[in-house]
């Protein structure tokens, strides 16, 4: 579908939307989530009026969105008093993953003309229409004896008076609420915009604070949207750059706790921390997990040159990937493993490169003015991003995996780090601001340069890696 | 809900970085490096381990300077910088009980990790030069910063300039 066209598919009469008396199989089958063990979250698909999945509320997201779609959200009903405090954390969570998007506005309360009172009682579309509402997504809470919340909701297309998708119900204990209304929105996002969601996810990054002479970092971890922050690491040793496996089981991170900079792989679920083997007398840096979780690519530097190595984990074994006297540095795998994507100042300043996974021919793919570093490769697998450092300024950008189409997102002062919301549709990047007061921070922006906005930490945030969706 | 599991994470990183030294972290020199062992007496009216005791640390940090500074992205040694490490050099030889750490830095206009391996090749230069001087290798060995350990916070040339640099901090000494 088309972006815009899609988008305004939304404002045409209702008639073109509705289907109601199509007999269409259920989107596929129940999921089971897998889930850590210290919160069994639990899936039930329940029985609902099955409606079309193809109906218009539709947003695409790659062209950008000028108009946020409205939608309304009332707070989810409280199925017994206990359940009123979960109802509104949960709500609020899934209205502000919704709405930090940029990609929805969310309808006023105040505005309502129906309330929603019982989660079974039938919706009454005109009313929902007369406020102009696109969705409208209804959801109920509840308790058990055992500790056990359950949230349920459904998605509804106003206009179309159907209902997108199907009604799901999670359960969990009260400490995973939030999770839950990440759920309930990645379930919803994703409905509207046919894209995988991200908002059941974390990040790792280098806590920062202090003044430039003398910043104390350290590594923390925290949902997406900054919430359940919690450090890994005190702040008496440099560490950089974090990096997530791809299940997010492990990080792998720079630190110079033996004195020089040496990659070390931390442990999430066991929670330990050990050095990675590597030549002595060198460096060791840049370090990124291979997609199957089993080996790493790094830097390693000896005299005057640095260059990319791989790692099995579990044996240590080591081999040299690129030989060029020049620096090859912040290699990336493609998501299907075959290929790398690196950067070289082998032609005097720094460019992209993309060469197979086991080493041969590098073939160049920045051409633009300027230098190019940090190459991180979508997890779609057809961008790439990147910094970009030209005139002064600094730049987080996008290309194609074959150098086309460049687009750069931001400018400032420093941009730099980019990584990938695990739908490839978000990334979020570190922004250091200028002079002797100068602080860094995390930001985030759609692939379409929209919605810039900090991500809310505590104190200063560098080198983000966002993880997978849990 | 992982409160638990961090904060044994938390824990256990405290335990594993308890302990742990840091090495001069901004490249000031190593104050009280053991230099005071030197020569004390040898030279009436000076004061043992200060700027004026030819052998202390401090004399090798303040009087021949124990840094250098590079242009932008680059890693050449200058004429200005030779001389001084040709006097490093001099000094390291007739002072055989210390060992150095050659620190390379970075200014902050650049990618944190090429600036790692910037600073690496910059701090290289350094050793290789020492070492052609006649300084053995087996005293020297060096670490790159890249950008994490700026002197100067400001952010224009005036700061960069003195943030690019490779920094000769002795250690030892006193081997008596």
């Amino acid at each position: 579908m088309g972006g815009l066209a899609s988008l305004s598919v939304l404002s045409l009469p209702p008639a073109r939307y509705g289907r109601p008396s199509a007999s269409l199989p259920r989107k596929g089958t129940p999921m089971k989530l897998i889930l850590s063990c210290l919160m069994a979250l639990t899936l039930v698909i329940f029985g609902a009026p099955s409606q079309a999945q193809d109906g218009p509320l539709r947003i695409e997201i790659t062209e950008g969105v000028i108009e946020p779609l409205p939608f309304a959200a009332p707070t989810f009903v409280a199925e017994g008093a206990q359940a009123q405090q979960y109802a509104q954390e949960i709500t609020q969570v899934v209205r502000n993953d919704l709405t930090g998007t940029g990609l929805f506005r969310l309808i006023s309360q105040d505005a309502f003309i129906s309330q929603i009172t019982s989660f079974e009682s039938p919706v009454q579309f005109a009313d929902w229409r007369a406020i102009n509402a696109q969705a409208l997504i209804t959801g109920a809470v509840s308790t058990d004896g055992a500790g056990r919340v359950v949230v349920k909701f459904r998605v509804y297309d106003v206009f179309a008076g159907t209902e997108l998708g199907q009604g799901m119900q999670f359960a969990g204990t009260a400490d995973g609420l939030r999770r839950m209304g990440h759920k309930v929105a990645d379930q919803v996002y994703s409905r509207i915009t046919g894209e995988g969601g991200y908002f059941d996810s974390r990040v790792v990054f280098v806590s920062e604070s202090g003044p430039k002479d003398n910043r104390a970092k350290r590594l923390a971890i925290m949902d997406y949207d900054g919430a359940n922050l919690q450090y890994l690491t005190d702040s008496s040793s440099i560490v950089l750059a974090p990096r997530f496996s791809p299940n997010g089981d492990r990080v792998l991170y720079t630190s110079y706790q033996s004195g020089e900079p040496r990659v070390h792989v931390l442990d999430v679920g066991s929670v330990q921390s050990r050095i990675l083997p590597s030549q002595s007398g060198t460096m060791s840096f840049s370090p990124r997990f291979a997609p199957n979780g089993q080996r790493l690519l790094y830097s390693a530097t000896n005299g005057a040159n640095t260059d990319i190595y791989s790692m099995e984990i579990a044996t240590g074994q080591a081999a040299q990937i690129t030989t060029a006297p020049s620096i090859e540095t912040a290699p990336s795998f493609s998501p299907d493993g075959s290929q790398i994507v690196f950067e070289s100042d082998r032609s005097g300043t720094q460019q992209l490169y993309i060469m197979p996974a086991g080493g041969g021919e590098a073939r160049r793919i920045s051409f633009g003015e300027g230098r190019y570093g940090t190459p991180v490769w979508s997890p779609r697998g057809d961008l790439i991003a990147f910094t970009k450092q030209n005139a002064g300024r600094f730049h987080i950008g996008v290309m194609r995996t074959d150098g086309s189409e460049e687009r750069l997102l931001t400018a400032s002062f420093l941009d730099e780090s980019p990584t990938w919301a695990p739908n490839g549709r978000v990334l979020m990047f570190s922004r250091e601001t200028q002079g002797e007061t100068g602080s860094s921070a995390l930001y985030s922006v759609d692939i379409s340069g929209r919605n810039l906005k900090r991500v809310t930490t505590p104190s200063g945030g560098s080198d983000p890696n966002w993880g997978p969706l849990q | 809900m992982r409160i638990t599991t961090f904060t044994s994470l938390a824990l256990i990183a405290t335990i594993a970085i308890a302990g742990c030294t840091r090495a001069d972290r901004f490249g000031e020199g190593a104050d009280g490096a053991g230099g005071a062992g030197g020569m004390a007496g040898a030279n009436a009216g000076v004061v043992p381990g200060s700027a004026n005791d030819p052998t202390s640390a401090a004399y090798f940090n303040q009087t021949i300077g124990d840094r250098v500074l590079f242009a932008v992205d680059q890693s050449t040694l200058s004429p200005s910088a030779q001389d001084t490490l040709r006097q490093q050099a001099q000094w390291l030889t007739s002072n055989p009980s210390y060992q150095a750490v050659i620190e390379g830095h970075a200014d902050e206009q650049g990618t944190r990790e090429y600036n790692l391996a910037l600073g690496a090749r910059r701090a290289n230069a350094v050793m290789e030069y020492l070492v052609a001087q006649g300084v053995a290798e087996s005293r020297l060995r060096f670490v790159s910063y890249g950008k994490e350990r700026p002197i100067e916070v400001c952010s224009t040339e005036s700061c960069y300039m003195q943030n690019r640099r490779a920094v000769t901090v002795i250690a030892g000494g006193a081997l008596s």
